[in-house]
């Protein structure tokens, strides 16, 4: 088949839908046959209800039939990383502790799917409470990279990129706290878009670092990943922390051919391969060529970011994870005791050891006589990191850096070294940290591993990144990619 | 007591939780109440199931402003949420949303009166300062049956309001009166229901002593979760006593959290200093800071109900009320407002209309109401007017009747019984029964010389003559027999004196 529909993009296959040439039900049967034959090589999804799948089709037909169709998503599969709701299907964030957990509430972004007519496709595979950079840390499956079975996808959103990669399903949501979104995407060459801060509410997101957190599409093109976006993207009560209705306008895209692109000093020395440097300087070279002001831009306190990340995200960690302590749901440990010593054995039994790595962390970070040193102090680096990122970006339109200094490695590689895996986000970190929208957009292959660049855009910029990246898409021959399986 | 309390000074701080008078909970739509089977009023975000979210409930931060307001606090332009975090069944995230450093109310001051020397004297004043009070949520109740323990979300997420004093108070009766104050200035503005019963007032009491005349304050300890004035004041009493006694034997204080047994009226240590909690405490990345706009604040200021002892001043100065009736009707801002209305339709005898609430209309709602005796000054349920079957017009035109001499007191008391079981008119009550005294001097003139000179009455002017002053009252019985009761008693009095002069 030259056309299988796990090779199309979501906008093709809405216009087929549109033009009446396919149905629901036949994109799903045929998704679902590919599930069948590649899932258990790749990993990708830990849950899916094939009988509900094909309802949901059933009943999106019915509404294209009769008139009612809900727009461009109506009847396209998107695919959810499962720490965010879904009424009526699990919620494990891949976690021991929330092994058994079927959501009894939909998230605000299923509500908008929903309402979308999209259908609400499956569970993907994470890092544990999205904690992590391989998808090493799920305790219920391993995801692998379809371009090389035997390297990580990347994480935590690993199962969200795999399944694009391996034509699993065409649209996919994920979450990113430190660049749990943008490094899977530069891993499996996808693209990954995570908003500004505030952009889609987090209601129904497990929370992991709640100032950090934020749930984004994740695409084979630019033009699906916008799609997903503005499905997404509205304002929403449920979630102090969403931008109200007239606070959330996106900038205009412009002429991406005349973006200011500045790079960031020194960036490209540090540990970066040698190859994803080549990639990436050549995408630099393209938007010269292009018309692009190339400027290199001073961030001083880049260095901070990692560190800073670290203290502020697993002291947020460690109070949000609180809640699971196998009383009201969860695993529950089955030494008796007094209900102190279950919620600690449950503890103790339900989380992985990064999990509990972090929560130590951030327990010892707040706590007294130490969160002065720790805590205060990163606060304080990181308003320091948003004030330099938001003074560069008042003289340039977007920041352009690799995503990840190398290419997927090994499975098992990094994963006695936390402290190794943790400088996979060097790139992706401080945009959490400055609230700012960024995207990995791919650029190029390390032997047969993807390589991504990262764009980054000062608040509400995301039509820019956008721009910027169907500039570069539509010169190369990175969109639609997907792996041979 | 034995000890010579005289040598030692009691120094006192509260710290008063308050759920307040609110639809929904503090931090999620569930609604809240009394009375619901467990687990009944909650929803994800109480329950605090993964990916639920945290939006402030603008009800509750308003009566945390309006209190403020009340007792003349400065609102602060920002207030914002801490995480408080702990492990306990009870909490359902395990983490307890609460202001740590920047509270929605700063400052303020509550006005105590103390008790007098008697029920009808005033007793002292004072202002007790507030320091801070912070919005915070309630937490679940766990309990224990039988081998497993069961726990009730229902209370959790309740919107409590944490009042803290600076430590002013200097008495278990100091404690009291603040409490009874504090209570009348949350249920008059409609800030909170303060029903003990149910568990809307909760107390923490920090006590510690010193010799009269130090300035540095001696070591405190802190008694938990007190729900009842009596049990504040007890474990003052009880905490003062016992700080004395282990000082005068020549130990120290430990700095400790204690529990209360009201059932033993004694005093536990619960834990102490050693056993701290560290809360860890940081600011909430789900709740960004919220603006008080001074478009609320002037919004709200308008609410604020006048004070207590404003009007308790304004009744006994002003009106010319006894001390009593003041203080009994200032205690219920809707008793207060209805007797207000009766003065405004009647406004030359406040005293008497005030003596027909407190005592008639007061018994006869009681009775109907089935809580009899419910209202001395130390009640703090408000009588329910809503079903007065009298209303204030109708009560002023009953004083004004007697006032004018058309009733005397006594039919009065007969007519307002009437009234309340009919909610007709005095005046018609008056007409219907012929109650209607006879003031007519000329008639009654000539009946009070009719009867001085019967001889049976003789010897009860000459002993009256004498000198004997109730003799004259022998007099009253056979001109009331005349007139059928209806003369003017007070007239007669008058004519009596005239003509035996």
């Amino acid at each position: 088949m030259a056309d299988a529909l796990h090779t199309l993009s979501a906008a093709e296959l809405g216009r087929r839908l549109a033009a009446g040439t396919l149905t629901s039900r036949a994109l799903c049967e045929a998704l679902i046959a590919r599930y069948q034959a590649v899932n258990d090589k790749v990993g990708a999804f830990t849950h899916l209800d094939q009988a509900d799948v094909l309802a949901q089709a059933d009943a999106s037909d019915a509404r294209r039939k009769a008139g009612q169709g809900r727009g461009p998503l109506e009847g396209i599969p998107v695919a959810i990383k499962d720490n965010i709701a879904v009424k009526g299907q699990p919620l494990t964030c891949s976690s021991k502790m929330l092994a058994s957990l079927v959501s009894p509430y939909d998230s605000h972004v299923a509500e908008r799917l929903r309402a979308a007519g999209a259908i609400l496709y499956g569970r993907l595979n994470m890092d544990e409470f999205a904690m992590g950079s391989s998808t090493e840390n799920s305790a219920i499956r391993k995801t692998f990279n379809p371009w090389d079975l035997a390297r990580i996808p990347g994480g935590s959103s690993g199962g969200s990129a795999a399944a694009l990669a391996a034509g699993l399903v065409p649209l996919s949501l994920g979450s990113d706290t430190g660049g749990s979104i943008r490094q899977p995407a530069s891993h499996c060459g996808v693209v990954g878009l995570k908003p500004t801060y505030g952009l889609i509410s987090r209601f129904g997101l497990v929370a992991f670092a709640s100032s950090l957190d934020q749930i984004g599409p994740m695409a084979r093109s630019i033009e699906d990943c916008e799609l997903l976006l503005n499905a997404l993207a509205s304002a929403d009560a449920r979630d102090m922390t969403c931008f109200s209705p007239s606070d959330r306008a996106l900038t205009p895209a412009g002429d991406a051919k005349k973006l200011r692109i500045g790079i960031p000093k020194g960036f490209l020395g540090k540990g970066v391969a040698p190859e994803v440097a080549a990639a990436v300087n050549a995408a630099v070279e393209f938007y010269r060529a292009q018309g692009c002001a190339i400027s290199e831009v001073e961030l001083p306190s880049a260095d901070l970011a990692v560190p800073t990340y670290y203290v502020v995200a697993t002291a947020e960690a460690s109070s949000n994870l609180g809640r699971y302590d196998g009383v009201r749901y969860g695993h529950r440990s089955a030494s008796a005791g007094t209900p102190v010593e279950m919620m600690t054995a449950s503890r103790s039994e339900g989380f992985g050891p990064e999990v509990k790595r972090r929560i130590l962390l951030g327990t010892f970070v707040l706590s007294a006589g130490y969160a002065d040193a720790y805590y205060v102090r990163a606060l304080r680096a990181r308003a320091k990191i948003r004030a330099e990122y938001l003074a560069a970006l008042a003289g340039v339109d977007v920041l352009l850096t690799p995503t990840v200094t190398t290419p997927a490695f090994k499975v098992g590689e990094k994963a006695s070294d936390p402290l190794q895996l943790y400088l996979e986000d060097i790139f992706t970190i401080p945009a959490n940290l400055a609230g700012l929208p960024a995207i990995s957009v791919p650029c190029g292959k390390s032997g047969h591993l993807p390589v991504g660049f990262h764009l980054v855009g000062a608040p509400l910029s995301e039509a820019k990144l956008l721009a910027a990246g169907r500039l570069f898409e539509a010169a190369h021959g990175f969109a639609h990619q997907q792996a041979a399986l | 007591m034995s000890t010579p309390l005289s040598d030692w000074e009691v120094v006192i701080g509260l710290e008063v939780h308050v759920q307040l008078h609110t639809r929904a909970k503090v931090f999620a739509s569930s609604p809240w109440g009394f009375g619901k089977e467990p687990n009944e009023q909650v929803d994800p975000v109480v329950l605090g199931l993964p990916g639920t979210l945290p939006v402030v409930n603008r009800e509750a931060v308003e009566k945390s402003i309006l209190f403020g307001l009340v007792v003349g606090a400065s609102v602060p332009e920002h207030c914002s949420w801490d995480r408080k975090n702990y492990f306990y069944p009870d909490n359902p995230k395990n983490y307890q949303l609460t202001q740590k450093d920047f509270p929605v109310v700063v400052g303020g001051q509550v006005e105590i009166e103390l008790p007098g020397a008697s029920r009808n004297v005033m007793g002292e004043h004072k202002f007790i300062r507030i320091h801070h009070a912070h919005l915070e949520e309630d937490v679940g109740k766990l309990s224990h049956a039988g081998s497993g323990s069961l726990v009730d979300y229902n209370r959790a997420g309740v919107p409590l309001l944490e009042i803290v004093t600076e430590p002013d108070l200097r008495s278990s009766a100091e404690a009291e009166a603040f409490l009874r104050s504090l209570v009348a200035m949350l249920t008059q503005a409609g800030v909170a229901d303060c029903d003990m019963e149910k568990g809307q007032l909760r107390c923490d009491c920090n006590v510690s002593v010193r010799r009269r005349g130090v300035e540095k304050l001696g070591t405190r300890t802190e008694t938990k979760n007190l729900n009842s004035i009596s049990s504040v004041r007890d474990t003052v009493i009880y905490e003062t006593a016992r700080q004395i006694r282990e000082l005068e034997a020549g130990r120290s204080i430990t700095q400790e959290t204690r529990g209360w047994n009201a059932e033993l009226a004694r005093g536990y240590v619960l834990r102490d200093k050693e056993d701290a909690h560290d809360y860890r405490y940081f600011p909430d990345p789900d709740i960004p800071t919220l603006k008080i706009s001074r478009e609320t604040v002037t919004r709200l200021s308008k609410l604020v109900p006048e004070n207590l002892y404003d009007r308790q001043r304004r009744y006994v100065e002003k009106l010319g009320l006894p001390y009593t009736a003041a203080a009994l009707l200032v205690n219920d801002r809707a008793l207060a407002e209805w007797f207000e209305l009766a003065v405004a339709a009647h406004p030359t005898n406040p005293s008497g209309i005030a003596n027909l609430v407190a005592n008639d209309l007061l018994r006869d709602l009681a009775a109907s109401s089935g809580s009899a005796g419910a209202f001395d000054e130390s009640a703090s349920t408000p009588v329910s007017l809503a079903s007065c079957p009298i209303k204030p017009a109708q009560l002023a035109g009953l004083v004004k009747l007697t006032d004018d001499g058309v009733i005397s007191k006594q039919q009065a008391k007969e007519v307002f019984a009437e009234m309340f079981k009919s909610g007709q008119d005095a005046a018609a009550i008056v007409d219907a029964k012929g109650l209607r005294q006879n003031s007519d001097t000329g008639e009654l003139e000539k009946i009070v010389q009719e009867v001085i000179a019967d001889p049976a009455v003789a010897k009860s002017i000459a002993e009256y003559r004498a000198g004997n002053e109730k003799a004259i009252n022998a007099l009253k019985g056979p001109i009331m027999k005349r007139t059928q009761g209806k003369a003017n008693p007070v007239l007669i009095d008058q004519l009596l004196r005239k003509f035996l002069g």
